[in-house]
């Protein structure tokens, strides 16, 4: 979509009249995907400043961002906010870039490779219970050390969850971002032929550390800039798992300001309006910091570059780094086992190591609830999923046709709905589509969900789809094929694999989605996400594990359906067979 | 000639009432008429899962019986379904609502009430109704102090209590000043959940009718804030003696009723809240609660009220909800609501209203390890009004949230 969403300055005369609808596609795109999110702003902004008349707001005015300024504990919120999500993005850059430059290409390199799809099908509700399970002071680590080794007949009067700080919720972000930024720099890893550039540096006597720092990321950082943007503005304005892991007096702001649009005094959503424009200012901020501290880390930076130093690490600092990101790796799966663990649970009681009494009553009983959601988790997921794919597919193959090139502009259209809080703009978008009357209904979800997934689709597509050789392509043209039959006959059955990925990633961010499925479902649409979320305050920890792991286990499938296909159609075709 | 007068009036009233029957019954029937393959969403706080399971059997029961389906949408706050519902009116949707019913009492009910959004009177059109105890249960009646004018429908009692291990407490506190002293020495082990969730918000009113000197100023609106400042006094100065001493020094909270009781069963705390007598030996059964749990109320009375379900006045399927709300009051539901193997919510009906047969179905309802004797679990104190709990709610925040 990237370049395809600029206006079209092609001749139309070169371009085959039948693909003509193809460049539709781009356009509709841009629409469906920039015009919720300009509405809901701009719905949000106005009763930020006193205007939404059916509320009695008719005049304009500051009051909003007095009331604003006065809500107790403000202050700490903000606090919270700025210190839990820079802390979790700067830690999850700071392991991203240190795994790459300490271990690139050995074995915990390829180790981690092959997991970091099932890490990021990962939802971070699943992954805020399970961690929440797992480091509480009466939780699974606790039990298993205690009290034989610990002494703690009764658990720990300490803040290990909800702390003060954020530090828990910070943890579950940056185990959640760690391996999306990963994902990002492979990508962009591959693009800089960052191997030869290693071998230079490497024959110039470079220790290996230095040489991936200062040959490799000044390369990458500039394709990773926006994901790492993403980071950022999500670690800020996380709503779902900071219910789960941050304090809750006062919380973090992305949760004032949902809990003011759902207070039933009314005059709070001008409250609320502000404080989600608040959070809009924050994250920009934010992002301002961090570029500030790119700029000067680019000043000081080229000294240091220029200066040539060849620094040679002993083992420790890549045995160290590899040993804090299997620690997270480690946090997040065992995790996902302790809530398999409790969802088959009757009877644990603190400090048993295991159940004490074991069950299959916490499935069965939810059977029905099970269903319900799963079933609606699976529809919407599918269908946001798949619409993002035709419409990407569209994008990019009309952007090949036409022989355009993505600009970097263009890519901070696809990263807008990630830049932009979830809370700042929903309230608005909600408030409009009520007066559409769409509120509430299936195109309303999906179309919510499209947003967010969409981008991600596209992320994981748009590499593969545009190094495809192009003399496939014109080999079967010049064989006298359509461009429409080389696309179906060639391109996609070469393409299955990326496809099918790509699928894999848009289902599952739209299994994950909690701001939108709430707004723009109304509140009537019951997803996997929302029940473990709603029941996270609830108290059975046992159901919770039940919903947390059919939502954590439902993108894993999807993704290793997406490896299993195409290794099953392609069984009898050597050269298609998946090459690690 | 007077006596002629009268009892022409009585003949009057006599036909009259025959005919207001005959009348409710042709309503009702025609209530059933629309809502057989209405859908009904069902806005309900969706924390507990053995009350979820007892809705999801209403579920049931109700498409069997009436051919209405019921989707249970869970809710984390009540205040989220009122909110909703102020969000249609507010973007002009008067019909065609995405909500049918609410699960509702205190200050939701008045607010929703204030604002108009809410539908009926229907609470006498529902046949059930007349096995409800209006007279000997007042809460049924007025909720908070506001009376309900049958734009709700009482669903379930419930009195306010403490859940306890008696392995680790012999003694338990008798009062909220003995609670207060009972923390001090034993540190860390009480807490309650963050205000303004119910059961949190119960225990400081439960401390301020203790503390108040005149609990009576209470049962009317905050006249002032001068009064309220002076009323509530007492009840601050309480919470700052207390919470030194609570789990986390007072200073996190958990998020809800069930959080708390989790916390009792990881053996992090001690006590927890609840509003149902007979939850704890439904818990013990579920596997939720150490078997050692018990309960305790206060001898001078503990803070007792009525839950409601209400229709909003947008419903798209307000027949659907009567039928429901109407299922909910039959002596079926109630008895079941009742027995501490599914929920443990006591009935609103009076017992005498009911047949023999219906009357056998709560006699014949188990009692667990840790239900008190209905004579034993002392007096009723009456909530106060909800301009109270909404301005302390406020006050908590202020203080304790930042």
């Amino acid at each position: 979509m990237a370049d395809a969403l600029q206006p079209l300055t092609l001749s139309g005369a070169a371009a085959p009249v039948r693909g003509r609808w193809l460049r539709a596609i781009p356009v509709a795109t841009l629409l469906l995907f920039l015009g919720p999110i300009a509405a809901g702003l701009i719905g949000t902004w106005l009763p930020a400043f006193g205007y939404l008349p059916a509320l009695g707001g008719e005049s304009f005015g500051l009051r909003p961002w007095v009331e604003l300024a006065a809500y107790p504990g403000l202050g700490s919120s903000l606090r919270l906010t700025l210190v839990s999500g820079l802390l979790a993005s700067l830690a999850a850059f700071a392991l991203a870039v240190g795994f790459l430059a300490t271990c690139y290409k050995t074995r915990a390199f390829f180790l981690l490779r092959r997991l970091l799809a099932p890490l990021l099908s990962m939802p971070h509700v699943a992954l805020a219970i399970g961690l929440a399970f797992l480091i509480a002071p009466s939780g699974w680590l606790a039990r298993l050390i205690s009290p034989g080794l610990t002494g703690w007949e009764r658990p720990l009067d300490l803040a290990i969850v909800q702390d003060p700080h954020g530090l828990a919720l910070a943890l579950g972000l940056a185990l959640k971002e760690l391996p999306f930024l990963l994902l990002m720099m492979l990508g962009a890893i591959g693009q800089t032929r960052a191997d030869q550039r290693l071998a230079v540096a490497r024959t110039l006597g470079y220790g290996p550390v230095m040489a991936w720092i200062k040959t490799v990321l000044p390369a990458i950082y500039p394709q990773i800039r926006l994901p790492v943007y993403a980071v950022i503005a999500y670690s800020l304005s996380v709503v779902d798992m900071a219910m789960i892991l941050a304090p809750a007096t006062p919380p973090p702001l992305a949760v004032l300001v949902f809990r003011w649009f759902h207070d039933p005094e009314l005059s709070l959503r001008f409250l609320g309006a502000a404080g989600a424009t608040l959070q809009l200012v924050l994250v920009a901020a934010a992002i301002g910091i961090w570029h500030l501290g790119e700029r000067l880390a680019v000043r000081l930076g080229r000294r240091w570059l220029f200066a040539g130093g060849r620094g040679h690490s002993g083992p420790w600092l890549p045995r160290g780094v590899a040993a804090l990101v299997s620690l997270c790796v480690g946090l997040s799966i065992a995790g996902m086992l302790g809530l398999a663990v409790w969802s088959f649970a009757r009877r644990w009681r603190y400090p048993e190591a295991l159940p004490g009494e074991w069950s299959l009553d916490n499935w069965l009983r939810q059977s029905d609830g099970l269903l319900w959601a799963g079933g609606t988790t699976l529809l919407v997921g599918l269908a946001a999923a798949g619409i993002a794919l035709v419409l990407v597919l569209g994008c990019l193959e009309n952007e090949k046709r036409h022989g355009l090139h993505p600009t970097s502009r263009i890519l901070w259209l696809l990263y807008l709905p990630l830049l932009v809080p979830q809370v700042a703009f929903l309230f608005g978008a909600q408030v409009i589509a009520a007066r559409f009357g769409i509120d509430g209904t299936w195109g309303a979800m999906v179309w919510s969900h499209l947003l967010f997934v969409l981008p991600y689709v596209f992320l994981a597509l748009a590499d593969p789809f545009r190094a495809l050789d192009e003399r496939y392509v014109r080999s079967a043209l010049c064989l006298g094929a359509r461009p429409g039959r080389v696309f179906w006959t060639i391109k996609l059955p070469m393409l299955l694999r990326p496809v099918l990925f790509a699928l894999g990633v848009g289902f599952a961010v739209s299994v994950a989605q909690y701001l939108p499925t709430l707004f723009a479902g109304a509140g009537r649409f019951v997803t996997l996400t929302t029940e473990a979320v709603s029941l996270s305050t609830g108290g059975d920890r046992r159901v919770i594990a039940v919903y947390a792991f059919l939502q954590a286990l439902m993108p894993l499938v999807a993704f290793s359906l997406a490896l299993l296909i195409p290794a099953w159609l392609f069984r009898h075709r050597r050269d298609m067979k998946v090459i690690e | 000639m007077a006596r002629l007068t009268a009892a022409f009036i009585t003949l009057a009233l006599l036909t009259f009432q025959t005919a207001a029957a005959a009348a409710q019954a042709d309503d009702w029937d025609a209530v059933l008429e629309k809502a057989r393959g209405q859908t009904v969403f069902w806005n309900a706080w969706g924390g507990d899962e053995r009350i979820n399971a007892y809705i999801a059997w209403v579920g049931t029961r109700i498409a069997e019986d009436h051919g209405v389906t019921l989707r249970h949408v869970k809710l984390t706050d009540t205040a989220e379904a009122v909110s909703r519902v102020l969000a249609e009116k507010t973007a002009g949707r008067d019909s065609g609502g995405t909500i049918d019913l609410i699960w509702i009492n205190g200050e939701n009910f008045a607010a929703m009430k204030d604002q108009d959004l809410l539908y009926g009177p229907f609470v006498d059109r529902l046949p059930n109704q007349a096995l409800v105890d209006f007279e000997g249960k007042p809460t049924t009646l007025i909720d908070f102090t506001v009376p309900t004018e049958g734009l709700e429908a009482p669903w379930g009692m419930a009195k306010f209590n403490f859940i306890y291990d008696s392995a680790r407490i012999q003694a338990p506190p008798q009062n909220a000043a003995a609670l207060a002293v009972w923390s001090a020495i034993n540190r860390g082990r009480f807490t309650y959940p963050a205000p303004p969730d119910f059961l949190g918000s119960t225990f400081l009113k439960q401390a301020l009718i203790e503390l108040a000197e005149d609990p009576a100023v209470l049962q009317a609106a905050v006249p002032d804030e001068a009064t309220f400042r002076s009323v509530t006094t007492p009840l601050w100065r309480y919470l700052e003696t207390l919470h030194p001493f609570m789990w986390r020094d007072g200073e996190s909270f958990p998020a809800s009723g069930p959080a708390q009781r989790q916390l009792l069963n990881d053996g992090e705390i001690d006590i927890a809240l609840s509003f149902h007598p007979s939850e704890a030996s439904s818990l013990i059964a579920d596997g939720q609660l150490p078997e050692s749990a018990r309960v305790l109320v206060f001898p001078q009375g503990t803070i007792g009220n009525t839950h409601f379900v209400a229709i909003p006045y947008n419903a798209s399927n307000a027949e659907g909800a009567m039928v429901v709300a109407n299922f909910l009051l039959s002596p079926e539901a109630q008895a079941r609501k009742q027995s501490s193997e599914v929920w443990g919510d006591d009935t609103v009906l009076d017992l005498d209203k009911l047949t023999p047969e219906q009357r056998r179905l709560f006699e014949a309802l188990p009692k667990g390890p840790a239900t008190l004797a209905p004579d034993a679990l002392g007096p009723v104190l009456p909530e106060p009004h909800p301009s109270w709990m909404t301005k302390i709610e406020a006050e908590w925040l202020t203080r304790y949230s930042r």
